[in-house]
């Protein structure tokens, strides 16, 4: 009977590690930022539907808790979102700046048209240089960035009112208004 | 003839993967190209995860390697390039994981299994040696 019990005791510990493994493993819907407690990237970019010239810059942001909302025509998830997104923004709590992605600018403008705009500001990121700051791997992602400038929070996928109330709102301290 | 006929169709399917090449950068000079080509296959594309940037074709994974193109032209070095992406993405995105931190354990799990496994050889070997020294059934030379 002894000589059973080392085999056994290995083979328990390996088990239990590869147990915690897979079920901690990153999985794609939930992979953490890399970027929470870091200072959120600053970024100058196009408005949608301003005149060419004109720019939008996050440190305008400064001071007050705010959400970037990644998205783009072509993401279908972002379509899913929407309604959740109008529905929020009409309670008036959190700034939410949109950043549209790898995007065409027609399409973008068409889209706010016809599905209502829950936005304070569009800002467009063609290349995609701003979202790669910001370690987007997918859109929809939204993140909460708090009255210091720094990332607290990124959902990854469609926003819902649950992960709305309990994530976003819940971040921002009482008595802060927009 | 049989055989010089498959050859050709192999080298042709061998022919067909170049042209088809997702990535068709071209760095000003030899050594900035052999230096991108090795690091596009230490990024992993973060949307298709088994892919690296060099070998995905979504949009993200071309944005990154056009971000370590210019870097490389700019004559960023290759740390300071992988510095870039961990701060992005996190140590997840690259495909050998550093020597450090919680990472460390990726490296040192499998060498103290192996180390243990040598160690567990010998003393059974060692047991069973003795053993058979002491085996009295055994038969006088």
């Amino acid at each position: 009977m002894n000589r059973f019990i080392v085999p056994v005791i290995v083979f328990l510990a390996l088990a239990g590690i590869l147990y915690v493994g897979v079920v901690r493993s990153p999985d794609k819907s939930t992979m953490v930022s890399a970027l929470l407690g870091k200072p959120a990237p600053a970024f100058e970019l196009p408005v949608l539907g301003g005149d060419p010239a004109q720019t939008f810059s996050s440190a305008r942001l400064a001071g007050h808790p705010w959400v970037l909302n990644v998205w783009g025509t072509w993401c279908a998830a972002c379509r899913d979102e929407h309604p959740v997104l109008l529905e929020v923004a009409k309670q008036n709590r959190l700034p939410i700046v949109g950043l549209d992605w790898r995007d065409e600018d027609d399409a973008a403008k068409q889209w706010l048209t016809q599905l209502g705009n829950p936005y304070g500001v569009v800002v467009v990121d063609r290349e995609g240089r701003t979202a790669i700051d910001f370690g987007v791997y997918g859109a929809p992602e939204t993140f909460f960035i708090d009255a210091d400038g720094r990332v607290q929070y990124r959902h990854v996928g469609a926003m819902t009112h649950e992960v709305w109330e309990r994530e976003f709102l819940g971040r921002v301290p009482h008595g802060v208004t927009p | 003839m049989k055989r010089a006929r498959l050859v050709a169709l192999f080298a042709g399917l061998l022919l067909t993967q170049a042209t088809l090449a997702i990535d068709t950068t071209v760095l000003p000079d030899e050594k900035l190209q052999q230096r991108y080509e090795a690091l596009t296959h230490e990024f992993r594309c973060m949307q298709c995860q088994n892919n690296t940037i060099a070998d995905s074709p979504v949009g993200l994974a071309s944005d990154l390697r056009r971000d370590v193109a210019e870097m490389l032209v700019a004559g960023k070095t290759d740390d300071e390039i992988r510095a870039y992406m961990v701060q992005r993405y996190g140590n997840v995105i690259l495909f050998t994981p550093p020597f450090k931190g919680s990472a460390i354990w990726v490296w040192l799990t499998p060498l103290a299994a192996l180390v243990g496994g040598i160690v567990v050889a010998i003393v059974i070997v060692r047991r069973r040696g003795r053993l058979v020294e002491a085996d009295p059934t055994e038969e006088p030379p």
